[in-house]
């Protein structure tokens, strides 16, 4: 009876109902940016008043954009590799479960996440003020670093989970160095995690506002620059269709960084990366 | 059981407390200005007091805590439905629930702004509709705008911790229940929520900590009355430009809300080993 009771509560029509709505909270919001960035109206709202695609012809001849995402480029690329560089010594190191104080190390790894982000953008200005680093896209990558590399200890601890350490040991009892090792062995078995990781620093430092926002002084990074925009009515359609754009290609980036995590990490636990 | 959801119920009234004392120094530096200034001066500036005091209540302690609790409650049933309901796709569903976490945050509030605004999506729709004759100016720059975008922001960090935490209840534990007469609705409350409250705490301190320190949302849809500790600490050390009082306050709330943290990572220790 009890079986039979549980099977038939499986199937949950009204939760199914609720679950597509709530996925319609989360999307309709978000779809609206390239609904009306395709909109010919300088105003966003209904009704639609027609196709056009100027704001994309707009957004291409923008030259101030053009550098603001060139800087966002720069600084993501560099601090997603040197987040993702530490992160793989931090993971390999804190993975191995002999280390000494590992799991406070590990808590004080994450504590960026747990630091409200106004503070850390402070705390950055008057540090790199106190110590003269003037404010560029220099201090803008010291501050994404620090914030990436939780991301990037996560995705990779992960991918180490299931490593077979006793494959290291193999390779130097066959003769290879540490270095030839690592490059060897460890290296092709985490590589997948490491693109993932590449690929999820990238977008949480391509993502941030705050720390940006504080420290990049006159070197505007791209949501420094849409910030600004926004309080131009005339300038909304353009940062629509730039929104529309970050959208679709973030989006597509999370889907290849989620596929290449799972690649074979049959282990690594089914969740995506966010509960790691 | 009851001592669990008293706990609960204990950390939001914490939370709320501790987000008010960050906007205590600045009503001490008013307090203290208002009484050496002569007499018409005073009054006009214990009036201004006197609101303050009352955007204390509105705009700052509730946002966090009613983000929390609206985001927490509106997920739960989102989460029951991945873990209990799903049997196919389960991995798709969670991709889908991630992915609107990753694109840009900036863009996801100013989607907001765009369908809250005097002229925007919904006031234009309900017009062109005929439903209203004049624009809805409830909508924006207000507390609740402010609720509503973060609680759609910060959707996926309330999802994931209460997913992880269902999908590892031991599914014979609602059979035995069954076989020992429970309905499926005292079966919830007597098995399945108390086993998911880790998840719920886990979420609360994942959403409160990063929406105590948001900026970008207050700034675009919070008006003069939806200000929160963020943006104050940035007009110190802007507009203002009062940096050790910006410090003090930003000291002063990343150590409330690391306590937080920890009084609520303990209550979380404890729950898990009383369940056990």
């Amino acid at each position: 009876m009890s079986a039979r009771s549980i099977s038939r509560h499986r199937r949950g029509t009204g939760l199914f109902v609720y679950a597509v709505l709530y996925l319609a909270f989360l999307y309709v919001p978000v779809a609206l940016l390239p609904l009306f960035s395709f909109n010919d109206s300088l105003f966003i709202a209904f009704p639609l008043s027609g196709f056009t695609t100027k704001w994309y012809a707009e957004m291409a001849a923008d030259q101030a954009m053009h550098t603001a995402l060139l800087n966002t480029l720069r600084v993501g690329v560099v601090a997603s590799l040197a987040s993702t560089v530490l992160g793989l010594l931090a993971a390999k190191a804190l993975s191995h479960g002999a280390l000494p104080g590992r799991s406070l190390l590990l808590s004080f790894a994450s504590l960026p996440l747990f630091i409200p982000e106004i503070v850390l953008g402070i705390a950055l200005l008057m540090l790199m003020t106190g110590l003269g680093i003037p404010l560029s896209l220099m201090s803008v990558i010291i501050g994404h670093v620090l914030i990436c590399l939780p991301f990037a200890i996560a995705v990779l601890m992960a991918r180490f989970e299931g490593f077979d350490f006793s494959l290291e040991e193999a390779s130097r009892d066959l003769g290879e160095d540490g270095w030839m090792t690592f490059w060897r062995v460890t290296f092709p078995l985490v590589l997948p995690g490491i693109v993932s990781s590449l690929l999820l620093t990238f977008i949480v430092s391509f993502d941030d506002f705050m720390i940006a926002f504080f420290l990049c002084g006159t070197d505007t990074t791209l949501p420094v620059y849409i910030f600004g925009e926004l309080r131009f009515p005339y300038k909304l359609p353009g940062v629509l269709a730039l929104g529309a754009t970050i959208l679709i290609v973030s989006a597509a980036l999370v889907l290849l960084a989620e596929w290449l995590r799972r690649l074979g990490a049959e282990d690594a636990p089914r969740v995506p990366v966010l509960a790691a | 059981m009851t001592f669990l959801y008293l706990k609960a119920v204990h950390i939001i009234f914490i939370v709320t407390w501790f987000a008010g004392l960050f906007y205590m120094p600045r009503l001490f530096v008013y307090i203290i200005e208002s009484h050496s200034k002569p007499e018409p001066e005073r009054t006009i500036l214990l009036k201004q007091l006197n609101m303050m005091a009352s955007r204390l209540w509105f705009a700052i302690t509730w946002p966090s805590a009613i983000v929390t609790l609206i985001t927490v409650l509106l997920a739960y049933p989102m989460a029951y439905f991945v873990a209990f309901k799903v049997t196919r796709g389960k991995f798709m569903w969670l991709v889908l629930l991630n992915i609107p976490f990753w694109t840009s945050y900036l863009l996801r509030v100013f989607a907001w702004k765009v369908i809250l605004g005097f002229n925007g999506v919904i006031n234009s729709g309900l017009l062109s509709l005929g439903l209203i004759s004049k624009p809805l100016e409830f909508l924006l720059y207000n507390p609740t705008a402010v609720v509503v975008t973060l609680a759609h922001a910060y959707a996926a960090f309330a999802i994931l911790p209460i997913y992880v935490s269902l999908e590892k209840i031991d599914r014979s534990l609602l059979e035995a229940a069954a076989d020992l007469g429970d309905g499926p609705l005292k079966r919830f409350l007597r098995v399945t929520f108390p086993l998911s409250l880790p998840g719920i705490i886990g979420a609360a301190v994942l959403i409160f900590i990063p929406t105590t320190g948001d900026y970008v949302t207050p700034a675009l849809v919070g008006g003069s009355d939806g200000v929160m500790i963020a943006n104050i600490i940035q007009v110190q050390f802007g507009r203002v430009n009062n940096w050790p009082l910006g410090a003090a306050l930003a000291i002063a709330s990343m150590v409330a809300v690391a306590a937080i943290a920890v009084l609520v990572i303990q209550a979380l220790k404890y729950a898990t080993a009383r369940i056990k």
